[in-house]
């Protein structure tokens, strides 16, 4: 009878898991708080001694330097050189990541490739590329690729004529003056496309006839694309050497052109790996069956195994597309206007520091919450529908 | 051979060609590397700067407890390794042995070779004969632990302190004797990436349980902190370190480069580390923690004796991953806080007065490369190895 008293005597309060679960928290919770108030009691102090500002009110003083490939002017504030740097930065990060994305697809595949060269030289880039600093690859292109190799502009390559290739940088042949024309036509054309998809593969589904939806819809697009070539008349301009400039063409910076190499060169190694390890995630039934009902080897890849891939691949994806953006913060090491050197600069300049680089750290907190966001988004479109 | 190459490389006109293109681009690529290593390349700038390279201005006078910290360390490293557990009954014949451990430490050798080669004094092929020797008898001395009697009664955890005792005593030597300041070169980035690491690790698993834990508040701390620095770019916390860490911390400590550095390294890595190990957490099946339960053990020692050691062993691999990570990453604290690692020093050197504007950019950035690559494919290897030995996800 005695454990049946005991059971019904309350349990004394140092026992009871409830109130220790708490007191544990809030001793964490006063622990955090004393360590974030040390922090900035400690700021407060060492501020008050130097006399520094410490607000965001430098945003409005004249930023008084010039942002190369820009009609950035010395008198603009520095709030201004700040979005400069950050559109900068979205312009490497996006054209990295489809290109990263590209090769890196193409070299997880080849990694598999049933011929054997291709696959030594592919494991080969791999290993050799991931293995090393991304720095020392950025370095490498700055300085010995684009400043040492690469000729300076009164004899630069000029490969087919279409390209203009000096240590002033890069030219390629592009559309000019009609960049929001040319755009409409493209988004018509591409949109026709989609909806000649949608409505041959829906009529496929009904009749059971082949559906040739992707193939139909590249016609329709490029008919699109030539008949407004033809009415509108947008035009193209080849790069030449006019100087000690280049005239025409799409110019690229140096600097931009060496940190977009090294970012996709280190991120499509990465890539790849991640594009390996999801085909052979794919179940081996799957590429029999696609066998079985005589898919070509280009077939089977398309549409058999990458998608299915891709689904297992999307979340590790997302992780390299998040390194890339913030890798691209390098760019302060060769003199690339993105958002980190324009900061660095500001700061240099007597911007006050702490504010500066708290903002900086804010804009890429957000840039990495929007590609996350956007990554889960085609995460749960792409996830398998389970019961 | 002919059936060989058909099958892998000729098997329908499109692979053909794809091999022939390939072929011919792999080897350009070789041809232009071999010639640029053998003949064009002009290595006395690597010969000169040796010593700048790797230990940077390291006092020449102590340069002999910075070889004796690398014998210690060897000879701890053979007597740690022989002592692994192995198959008593599967003999292996010593050629396979040999072939084995070359193809493992092959790369490390021939960097080893090739760094005494380039310096080319007595000492340097000295201290390569040693470190052999060194491992050697760190070997025979595990093997005598397990053959004699006397010695295999010692109980392990003494004798592990006894083998770490002699590096470990080196090495902190060293560093009470040098001024930090002046380290430099490989062995500033080898140091950080150790004690970032070393500092980075208790920090991760605290984080890691904190996430997974059953505590809103501690939950929500740990998640915030790991969510935030995973989102920020190590450069610009560099950098903010660079310029702020003093306004944090009370103004009697002046922090060197090395502090600041190790700093924010400790704290990024933490972050990533205690997201791989909440990963080797969500792996254990939820019955160990229940079978714990049922034995009447407390939470703490369910988390210490049980979970964790299972969630560690089994994310081994994904932790030589940051580590390696992290030892690459190195590399920044040079671009961001001027401190004189192994790239910085390997891009200043062909700034020097005997070899400016004569491009040799190649030379020294081919040197840091080496380094760099071959620390960290050799380690990744390894990780690969030990995930086999281990036999993690096979039962």
């Amino acid at each position: 009878m005695g454990s049946l008293s005991s059971t019904s005597s309350r349990v004394p309060l140092w026992r009871d898991v409830r109130v220790l679960r708490w007191a544990f928290q809030l001793l964490v919770l006063a622990g955090v708080f004393a360590f974030i108030f040390w922090l900035y009691n400690n700021y407060q102090v060492n501020i008050s001694k130097s006399q520094i500002q410490t607000d965001l009110t430098f945003l409005d003083n004249p930023a008084s330097f010039t942002i190369p490939g820009n009609d950035f002017d010395q008198s603009q504030p520095v709030r201004d050189a700040l979005v400069q740097g950050f559109l900068n930065t979205l312009r490497v990060a996006f054209v990295g990541i489809l290109l990263a994305t590209l090769l890196g697809t193409l070299v997880g595949i080849a990694r598999l490739s049933g011929n054997f060269l291709l696959r030594a030289v592919a494991t080969a880039y791999v290993e050799v590329v991931r293995n090393l600093p991304l720095l020392l690859l950025l370095t490498f292109m700055n300085l010995a690729v684009v400043l040492q190799t690469f000729p300076r502009i009164e004899d630069a390559w000029l490969p087919l004529d279409l390209f203009v290739i000096s240590n002033r940088g890069l030219a390629l042949p592009w559309f000019e003056g009609s960049g929001y024309v040319l755009l409409g036509v493209v988004v018509v054309a591409l949109l026709a496309m989609w909806l000649t998809v949608k409505i041959r593969n829906a009529q496929a589904d009904k009749n059971g006839k082949p559906a040739y939806g992707l193939r139909i819809g590249v016609l329709i697009a490029v008919v699109i694309i030539a008949s407004g070539w033809l009415l509108l008349g947008f035009n193209w301009t080849l790069p030449f050497v006019e100087g000690r400039g280049t005239v025409g063409g799409l110019r690229l910076d140096p600097s931009f052109f060496a940190l977009l190499v090294a970012l996709v060169v280190y991120t499509s190694s990465h890539i790849a790996e991640i594009v390996r390890g999801s085909i052979l995630a794919v179940p081996k039934g799957q590429g029999e069956a696609a066998d079985a009902i005589a898919l070509s080897s280009g077939q089977k890849m398309r549409l058999i195994i990458l998608p299915q891939a891709f689904r297992v691949a999307m979340p590790a994806l997302g992780n390299q597309y998040l390194n890339l953006i913030k890798n691209s913060s390098l760019g302060a090491t060769i003199s690339y206007f993105e958002l980190t050197q324009v900061a660095q600069i500001t700061v240099g300049n007597g911007s006050p520091a702490v504010p500066a680089f708290t903002l900086t750290l804010l804009v890429y907190l957000a840039i990495s919450l929007v590609t996350s966001l956007v990554v889960n988004y085609f995460n749960r479109k792409l996830a398998l529908v389970e019961r | 051979m002919i059936v060989w190459l058909k099958r892998n490389m000729f098997r329908s006109v499109g692979d053909s060609i794809i091999s022939v293109v390939v072929a011919a681009l792999a080897g350009w690529v070789v041809w232009q590397l071999l010639q640029f290593v053998f003949i064009t390349g002009r290595w006395e700038i690597i010969q000169v700067n040796l010593k700048l390279l790797l230990v940077g201005r390291f006092p020449e006078e102590l340069m002999w407890m910075l070889g004796t910290s690398i014998l210690a360390l060897s000879f701890w490293i053979g007597a740690v390794a022989s002592s692994s557990k192995r198959d008593p009954d599967k003999k292996t014949s010593l050629i396979k042995t040999g072939f084995g451990l070359l193809s493992r430490f092959g790369l490390i050798i021939a960097l080893g070779a090739i760094i005494i080669a380039l310096a080319g004094t007595l000492d340097a092929v000295l201290l390569g004969i040693g470190t052999v020797a060194a491992i050697a008898l760190g070997r025979l001395v595990g093997l005598a632990r397990r053959r004699i009697a006397v010695l295999a009664k010692i109980p392990w955890l003494i004798w592990q302190i006894l083998l770490v005792a002699l590096p470990l005593v080196m090495i902190v030597q060293t560093l009470l004797v040098s001024d930090l300041s002046e380290w430099g070169g490989f062995l500033i980035n080898v140091y950080i990436a150790i004690l970032s690491i070393a500092l980075a690790f208790p920090l991760g698993v605290f984080l890691a349980l904190g996430r997974r834990s059953s505590l809103p508040i501690v939950r929500l701390v740990c998640t915030s902190y790991i969510e935030l620095v995973r989102g920020a770019p190590l450069f610009v916390l560099l950098l903010l370190a660079g310029v702020a860490l003093e306004f944090f911390i009370p103004s009697e400590i002046a922090p060197g480069a090395i502090f600041r550095a190790v700093t924010v390294f400790t704290m990024f890595t933490a972050a990533y580390l205690a997201e791989i190990i909440r990963g080797g957490l969500q792996s254990i099946s939820k019955g160990q923690t229940e079978a714990g339960k049922a034995l009447g053990l407390s939470t703490v020692k369910i988390i210490f004796l049980i979970t964790l050691p299972q969630a560690l062993r089994n994310v081994i691999p994904a932790q030589i991953g940051q580590f390696i990570s992290l030892f690459k990453d190195t590399t920044l604290a040079g671009a961001a806080l001027s401190m004189l690692e192994l790239l910085k020093i390997g891009e200043a050197i062909t700034k020097q007065d005997d070899y400016l504007g004569q491009g040799l950019v190649y030379e020294s950035l081919g040197f840091v490369a080496l380094l760099f690559w071959v620390g960290s494919y050799v380690m990744s290897r390894e990780s690969q190895r030990l995930e086999r030995k281990l036999g993690v996800g096979i039962r």
